[in-house]
């Protein structure tokens, strides 16, 4: 027995001084011999070990009870779903009792109305009527499901064509929305980590797509070129990875907040300098701008395919209702599967998809109304230019003539009273109809409020000189009062 | 909640695994001949990175042709259906002037209002000449017209609450009303299988979003207790406000929602409840008026009611029926009434008309027989597939009916058989359902006859036969 221990003892002596003597566990540090370092470093590995595996002191996590949860729930107060309602918020619009063209009837009146963005005057055409009621007639009026599930109807694969036919690009594709057609295009290509520079009066439409988007997001000073090269310039000294990044560049082609027009040859030179892809929303300008009302690009004489995406809402110069987006067949067919307004909604009533390409066949045979429009637009100008008190804040082409207080009262809401006693008194007396800004406490854009008036093709002479007449009067003698 | 075999879920994953092998094989084919060709994006980013469209370009072409199929005529119960070819494999279709007429199970045609009806095509070809298709003008501005304040009068009447607003749009109403509702601060409960379009606008109004378990109740009470406990994450401040969202009927499962249990917990932990009844306006309940009526539940109870006029009454657009307040607030501030165009004339007209013909308004008992028509139609339906041996999902009285397909062949197999033999039925995939629970969805309609139902369901039976579908014997007979 002792001697089986001895052994064992022994044999481990040897071995100890075995590994203390190896060469690989004998140093020299500073000079001084080290022998056996290795069995202390496994020693300290040991040690570390095991302090690692010890857990740390944390107070121990008391979950709430049963009985704490229920007062907490007890004590909750929520907020009212709506703040309370202010006076301002019963705001009722007057009601139409008629088609609303450029004279409609309001509370068994006839008014002259400049509230319709009916600008080629196509509301009330017979042949836009005849062709709805054979569409009605054929194919009811809903459309009874999305596009993928037996909601395309040959009217909407006829109408996308068309609209390409008549811009000259390769595809389009048919909204049921104006409004939605924008905040459905942007997040499509748009995402997260992906640079937008954005003008900052756009309209609530694309802020709403920007903000679905959740990609970085760069504001530039509304419509001033110098603000947006700065802007363009900056990104681009931050930002070297082009190859993965995508960036856009999105602006209005008629600003809906403010009458402007953006100058479309700068933004392409820019955006061909910089390597952004330019989005357009022409909803204002599809029918207006142009010798034959194809928009911005004919206007600057810009060929159609240097704009990679652009959108227009039909509710205005079409005189029907839904949106087209059109590009190139890429861009188009992208959207058809990941367009979440496109893909997720009912398709357009067929109805109005006949009513659109029934306008655009009458735009197209009918080039006059486009010059007949900017006629109206220019005698509108003349005579609201002399108006003391009230300045054009629009382009001079531009169909929504934007008037605005020279001298602003002080707050923006001081400015709306002022601007709807104005309104109100020119439907009242004069039998004459404009509108007044009106913003969502969503809305993020700060732009000026002012009076807005849509011209029409379909307007004549007298109902513009009576307009100006009546904004005049009233403007001069309110301001008076105020004064 | 659906609980898929072991052995369909193997299949179905060796299915998607293999298909996605192939993708990534044609892929990378793609990269080498492209490398030969230049690259015609100079300096820009591609539209779509990666794997991003991998799903569209390597699965979803295959299949093309099941979906997106154009008609020529009206969504009856009976309709054309145009032919399409191909000349490259499905990447393009092309159309033809052929039209094949086939049996409609696929469209939103609950009440049968979708093709030209005796009273509502009238009226509204009338309300056409008088206001024109549209107004060009935002609601504020001068796009109301009598046919608008009708039409808000004549849906809140109808839904039992005291005022509504309207809009021109579905999927605009629900992105645009749940910011104005909720914000920063608020807290939005909603339910996992909810519609993109609520899902966008919760996302829109900046609140934090949690989800509870489809249709349970309990699970609902859960979070609730704890988010109200918990409070703001990171701050830990009180809620500012809580909604709960919810549907009346769920399109892609069929069942209906359990809201007297979820009102009653909502009214217990003072949260408010917007419900969304797309589907079951119109289609369910004794008179029609939806799953307040069908399930027991005041209308005051519910704060917001939401749903659509596509489907039940065969027009366009979407509305909110509320308190007066909350309609007052909503006309000030929401976007879809400020800025964008008002919801055409004829098209209100269309919904005007129709509910008064389910209110038997106009004279006749269209709208009871129509209400009748539905539920039998459905009941009877189901309960055959049933018989068949088709695994139907849905309540008993709701108008929706997925048959579940899982594996991916099917999707294809299914729809060209069931066209083959003149019915067509929209089929469902990823990523409007989860990955594995591809589905065919049937859609009963009050205009479809009892011939129309034999009709489909032996054709259905000769589509199916024994090459694409094993209908085990145990489901058999199983009721």
């Amino acid at each position: 027995m002792a001697s089986t221990v001895l052994h064992i003892v022994n044999s481990t002596l040897e071995w100890v001084t075995l590994a203390l003597d190896t060469p690989s566990a004998r140093a020299v540090v500073f000079g001084v011999h080290i022998g056996g370092h290795l069995f202390v470093e496994g020693l300290l590995l040991v040690v570390i070990l095991f302090l690692l595996s010890q857990k740390s002191y944390k107070p121990p996590k008391r979950p709430l009870t049963k009985k704490e949860i229920d007062e907490l729930c007890e004590e909750w107060v929520p907020e009212p779903l709506i703040p309370p309602i202010t006076e301002e918020m019963q705001y009722e619009p007057p009601v139409l009792e008629s088609a609303a063209g450029p004279h409609t009837i309001i509370n068994g009146k006839e008014v002259v109305n400049f509230s319709s963005a009916n600008y080629l005057g196509l509301i009330g055409h017979e042949k836009l009527l005849e062709s709805c009621t054979s569409a009605l007639e054929k194919y009811g009026v809903g459309s009874c499901g999305p596009r993928q599930f037996y909601g395309t109807i040959d009217v909407h694969l006829d109408c996308e064509a068309r609209i390409a036919k008549f811009l000259g690009t390769p595809d389009s594709i048919l909204y049921s929305y104006g409004l939605s057609t924008i905040f459905s295009a942007i997040p499509c290509f748009c995402k997260k980590g992906d640079i937008i520079v954005v003008d900052e009066g756009v309209h609530w439409g694309i802020q709403n797509g920007l903000y679905l988007s959740r990609s970085t997001i760069v504001y530039f000073k509304h419509n001033d070129m110098e603000s947006l090269q700065n802007t363009l310039e900056k990104i681009t000294a931050e930002n070297k990875r082009a190859k993965q990044l995508r960036r856009y560049i999105i602006v209005e082609a008629i600003y809906q907040n403010s009458g402007q027009i953006a100058p479309l040859n700068e933004i392409i030179r820019l955006k061909e300098k910089y390597r952004f892809r330019v989005l357009l929303d022409e909803s204002n300008s599809f029918g207006v701008l142009g010798r034959s009302g194809k928009g911005l690009t004919e206007y600057y004489g810009v060929p159609v395919d240097k704009i990679d995406i652009i959108t227009a809402a039909m509710g205005h110069a079409l005189a029907t209702e839904g949106g087209f987006c059109t590009g190139s067949a890429r861009v188009i067919d992208h959207q058809r599967l990941s367009s979440s307004g496109y893909v997720f909604s009912a398709s357009l009533p067929p109805y109005l998809a006949s009513a659109a390409i029934t306008a655009i066949d009458v735009l197209e045979g009918n080039p006059a109304l486009v010059a007949k429009l900017k006629e109206n637009i220019a005698i509108l100008w003349k005579g609201l230019s002399n108006i003391r008190g009230l300045s054009i804040a629009s382009h001079p082409e531009s169909p929504i003539v934007f008037l605005r207080l020279e001298k602003s009262k002080g707050s923006v809401k001081d400015d709306l009273k002022l601007l709807e006693q104005i309104a109100d008194c020119a439907l009242k007396e004069d039998s004459v109809f404009v509108v007044v800004t009106k913003r969502s406490t969503l809305d993020k854009c700060r732009l000026p409020v002012g009076i807005k008036l849509f011209v029409s093709a379909a307007h004549s002479e007298s109902d513009m000189f009576k307009a100006c007449e009546s904004l005049k009067r009233f403007t001069e003698s309110l301001l008076s009062n105020y004064n | 909640m659906i609980t898929i075999p072991y052995l369909t879920a193997l299949t179905t994953y060796f299915s998607y695994g293999l298909l996605f092998a192939f993708g990534q094989f044609r892929d990378f084919f793609r990269k080498i001949f492209d490398w030969w060709h230049a690259s015609n994006l100079q300096g820009y980013a591609p539209i779509c990175l990666g794997l991003e469209d991998f799903y569209i370009r390597r699965l979803y072409l295959r299949i093309q042709d099941c979906f997106g199929r154009p008609i020529s005529s009206a969504p009856d119960a009976w309709f054309d259906v145009v032919e399409r070819y191909s000349n490259d494999n499905n990447k393009t279709l092309k159309r033809t002037s052929k039209i094949t007429s086939c049996l409609n199970l696929g469209s939103y045609n609950y009440l049968g209002f979708a093709a030209a009806d005796e009273y509502c095509t009238p009226r509204v070809i009338d309300t056409l000449n008088r206001f024109s298709p549209s107004t060009s003008s935002t609601r504020v501005d001068g796009g109301t017209t009598t046919v608008h304040t009708e039409l808000e009068e004549c849906v809140a009447n109808f839904v039992g609450k005291p005022a509504a607003i309207v809009f021109g749009m579905g999927y605009v109403t629900n992105s645009a009303i749940l910011p104005v509702l909720v914000g920063k601060g608020g807290l939005i409960i909603s339910d996992s299988l909810n519609h993109n379009s609520i899902v966008n606008g919760a996302r829109g109004s900046g609140a934090t979003i949690r989800v509870f378990q489809h249709n349970t109740p309990s699970h609902l009470e859960k979070v609730l207790r704890e988010q109200i406990a918990e409070g703001q994450p990171r701050t830990h401040r009180p809620w500012k406000k809580i909604i709960v969202i919810v549907e009346g009927i769920y399109s892609m499962e069929g069942e209906l929602c359990k809201l007297p249990e979820i009102v009653a917990i909502c009214k217990k932990y003072k949260a408010y409840v917007y419900l969304d009844e797309a589907h079951s306006i119109g289609a369910v309940g004794k008179t029609g008026r939806g799953v307040c009526e069908l399930l027991g539940v005041d209308p005051a109870d519910v704060d917001i009611m939401m749903g659509t006029f596509t489907k039940s009454f065969g027009s366009c657009g979407g509305y909110i029926a509320a308190s007066k307040e909350v309609i007052q607030y909503l006309k000030y501030t929401c976007p879809a009434h400020l800025y964008a165009t008002s919801i055409s004339p004829p098209a209100a007209q269309q919904i005007i008309s129709s509910i008064a013909v389910i209110l038997g308004e106009d004279g006749s008992s269209r709208g009871a027989q129509k209400l009748a028509r539905i539920r039998e139609n459905s009941n009877f339906f189901r309960s055959e597939l049933q018989k068949m041996g088709f695994e139907v999902l849905g309540d008993h009285d709701s108008p929706v009916m997925p048959i579940m397909l899982y594996n991916p062949a099917k999707i294809p197999a299914f729809s060209r058989e069931c066209l083959r033999q003149n019915v067509a039925v929209v089929t469902v995939a990823f990523p409007a359902t989860p990955l594995l629970l591809a589905r065919a969805r049937i859609c009963i309609s009050a205009s479809h006859t009892k011939e129309d139902l034999l009709k489909a369901l032996e054709r259905l039976e000769e589509a199916v036969g024994f090459d694409y579908f094993q209908i085990s014997s145990e489901n058999r007979g199983m009721l």
